[in-house]
């Protein structure tokens, strides 16, 4: 970002970042700069809070009267991902032939259609569909249990797509499942429900493990979940 | 170690590119300002082509755009924000409402959207893309641009 604003502002555009790293900025020492200490992936911050979104905003575009560049200046509070499982039910165990994580993702399909009813548009997609999602995530149960990953139908070969799709369709799902008058979740809330709290994410995390052990290339399995997980 | 501590000690010690000078545009006044937002969020319209690993191109974002979804394939942030309010990475709602208020002078008709993760030496996006997303806003009567990260 703060690369593109250097080109930006050359280009006759005034520049402002929210900038997710400060030391970044720092070293890159674009023209005006707020260092936003939130959770990445949430530069304004605070979900469904527009007066936290506006504050944000002003005390960026103040940036502008700045008399020369480069201005960095910190926004005065912080926001942490702690990292704290939303509480988020999940479907009963329906059909004990299946692998868990399977029935488990039949088991959301309503609440995703509620999602993409609501939100008239997903980001799962990138590989496969929801429909496939159960699919694939049976693959990944049969990597995890020993199938070969060079044999397994992974969609498009391309496990990250694939692993952004599924938790993708599991996050959307547990939106509309979370109480709706409940403060937005925290961030990365969702993640840790994932991983933590879901037959797919621990399917995910033993086929990432599985496809490390049998010797797959790093970009493989790497990317298939958060890198401190 | 918590995963935003994490990218951040990453991104402390990650190759930066080098300028030797800060460029810089005396800003109009704010409510005379045409607003755009450049993001690096991959946003795409869920019509168009998405993002590919890698890409240094961008797509241009029209203001009346709502169905946008994430294209950025690092998996090291939060996407359930975006899933919530896609104000909390695109902020337009909050740009119209300071247009009507007349904070700003109108939010552009175009916005752009980047893909973060970038090659290590951001040549492209610095000496091609950059330059040809820029000038698209310039044409648009931008005069000022907020940039959002994820």
């Amino acid at each position: 970002m703060s690369t593109l604003a250097h080109v930006f502002e050359a280009a006759g555009i005034a520049t402002v970042v929210l900038a997710a790293t400060r030391s970044v900025a720092e070293r890159i020492h674009p023209p005006r700069a707020l260092y936003v200490p939130f959770p990445l992936g949430r530069p304004l911050g605070k979900p469904g809070d527009a007066a936290f979104q506006h504050d944000v905003l002003a005390r960026a575009f103040a940036l502008l009267e700045a008399p020369s560049a480069p201005v960095l200046e910190d926004y005065p509070e912080e926001i942490v991902a702690e990292e704290v499982a939303l509480t988020c039910s999940l479907p009963p165990r329906f059909d004990p032939d299946l692998a868990a994580a399977v029935d488990e993702a039949s088991g959301l399909r309503k609440a995703y259609d509620r999602a993409l009813a609501r939100r008239g548009v997903s980001s799962v997609g990138r590989a496969i569909s929801a429909d496939d999602v159960p699919k694939v995530l049976g693959v990944l149960d049969d990597i995890a249990n020993g199938l070969n990953w060079k044999e397994a139908d992974i969609p498009g070969r391309n496990t990250t797509a694939v692993c952004h799709d599924i938790r993708t369709y599991y996050e959307e799902a547990a939106l509309e499942l979370v109480d709706a008058s409940a403060a937005a979740p925290d961030g990365r809330a969702a993640e840790a429900w994932f991983y933590e709290r879901t037959e797919a994410g621990k399917t995910v995390l033993a086929a990432r493990q599985a496809i490390k052990d049998q010797g797959g290339p790093h970009p493989a399995w790497f990317y298939m979940t958060p890198g401190h997980r | 170690m918590n995963g935003d501590v994490m990218m951040r000690v990453h991104g402390d010690s990650a190759p930066v590119p080098q300028f030797d000078e800060t460029p810089w545009v005396t800003p109009k006044p704010l409510a005379e300002s045409t607003v755009a937002i450049v993001t690096s969020a991959a946003l795409h319209r869920s019509s168009d082509e998405g993002f590919q690993p890698g890409d240094t191109e961008y797509r241009l974002l029209r203001s009346d755009a709502r169905d946008l979804v994430l294209g950025h394939w690092s998996p090291n942030f939060d996407r359930s924000g975006v899933a919530i309010d896609l104000n909390v990475v695109f902020p337009i709602d909050r740009l119209e409402e300071l247009a009507a208020q007349g904070t700003i002078g109108a939010v552009a008709p175009r916005h752009a959207s980047f893909a973060g993760n970038q090659p290590d030496d951001v040549a492209t996006i610095r000496l091609d893309s950059g330059p040809r997303a820029a000038a698209e806003l310039v044409a648009d009567g931008v005069d000022v641009a907020i940039f959002t990260p994820v």
